[in-house]
């Protein structure tokens, strides 16, 4: 059976190496930066006639404004406003990224567990540093739930604790596992057709069969990459509700 | 046994936590599907909570997947 992990190898297009840092021009790179293209021209050309009565890609880009928008008023409030700007750029490059895998030979980067890692843990690290900066040590009471008998403290106060570290690792496995998981069932059952074609007659009317499971997962993929990007987005609302405002 | 033997029984163990992913989907379409039957209008407030809870479990599901594909491909 071929490879199915294969597809995951980041392979570098122009290799740089500053100070024994390895900095090459990655497929990975590439289609970040084809992200960033497709959403730069998606939402430039939508906007150029700037109707009040909207065309189809206008209300295209405002639905994508209006979901990230009643998303961050709805889960951090009013002050959340300020988060506005990169609760959508991450959003779009999750988004992108996760659609953008679904083009046949192409990269998707967001299933790399460094990529999405990286984007949970700048959340969580904003949301420490700002929680502590503007509450203080305060925000420590975070750990400390009201209502709860003092007897009680030193065991619930280490399992919020946990609790809590654990949050940056299944946010960003979360998204990591569910693309990789995807593209390693699409690629399993191609396998299956290019084996079957091998077996002779028979096998290349019966190697049909995988690919119409291969074009309804990808419907299923498709649906995965939107719920995914919209997840992300909202937990990362969810986690940045903490600098506002201590809950519990 | 072995390595590859055990290396293949491995795999097929590690799949053993989907039981629980699919009763745990199955809860929480049921739930839906119960609460808009009763009530329609309820499918305005639940459906963004229905798919956030479906995306939560549904990882736990894809986790298995991803250490069976570990366990499975890799020498």
């Amino acid at each position: 059976m071929a490879d199915p992990l294969h597809q995951f190898v980041i392979e570098p297009i122009v290799p740089l190496n500053i100070g024994g840092v390895d900095v090459s021009f990655t497929n990975s790179s590439l289609w970040m930066m084809a992200s960033i293209g497709v959403s730069f021209v998606l939402f430039n050309t939508a906007m150029r006639r700037k109707a009040l009565v909207p065309g189809r890609l206008q209300v295209l880009v405002e639905m994508f404004y209006q979901m990230v928008s009643d998303m961050v008023k709805s889960t951090i409030g009013p002050e959340g406003r300020r988060y506005f700007p990169l609760i959508f750029t991450i959003f779009m490059l999750v988004l992108m990224g996760n659609l953008l895998g679904l083009i046949p030979y192409s990269f998707t980067y967001t299933s790399h567990i460094i990529v999405t890692a990286a984007l949970s843990f700048m959340i969580f690290l904003a949301v420490v540093v700002i929680g502590l900066a503007r509450h203080g040590v305060h925000f420590l009471s975070l750990f400390a739930p009201a209502g709860v008998p003092v007897i009680l403290y030193p065991f619930l106060v280490p399992i919020e604790i946990i609790s809590y570290i654990a949050r940056p690792i299944t946010h960003s496995v979360r998204l990591f596992a569910n693309m990789m998981a995807g593209h390693i069932m699409l690629k399993v059952f191609a396998g299956f057709s290019v084996a079957l074609i091998t077996t002779g007659a028979v096998g290349v009317a019966a190697s049909a069969v995988p690919v119409l499971v291969n074009a309804a997962l990808i419907a299923f993929e498709l649906l995965i990459a939107l719920l995914q990007a919209y997840v992300f987005a909202i937990l990362a609302c969810i986690y940045l509700k903490d600098t506002v405002e201590i809950a519990h | 046994m072995e390595v590859e033997a055990m290396k293949l029984l491995a795999s097929a163990l590690v799949l053993l936590p989907l039981m629980g992913v699919g009763i745990g989907l199955g809860l929480i379409f049921a739930a839906y599907n119960l609460a808009v039957g009763r009530n329609p209008n309820a499918s305005d407030v639940l459906e963004k909570k229905f798919w956030l809870t479906f995306a939560f479990v549904e990882m736990f599901g894809l986790v298995t997947i991803v250490a069976w594909a570990l366990l499975f491909f890799t020498a």
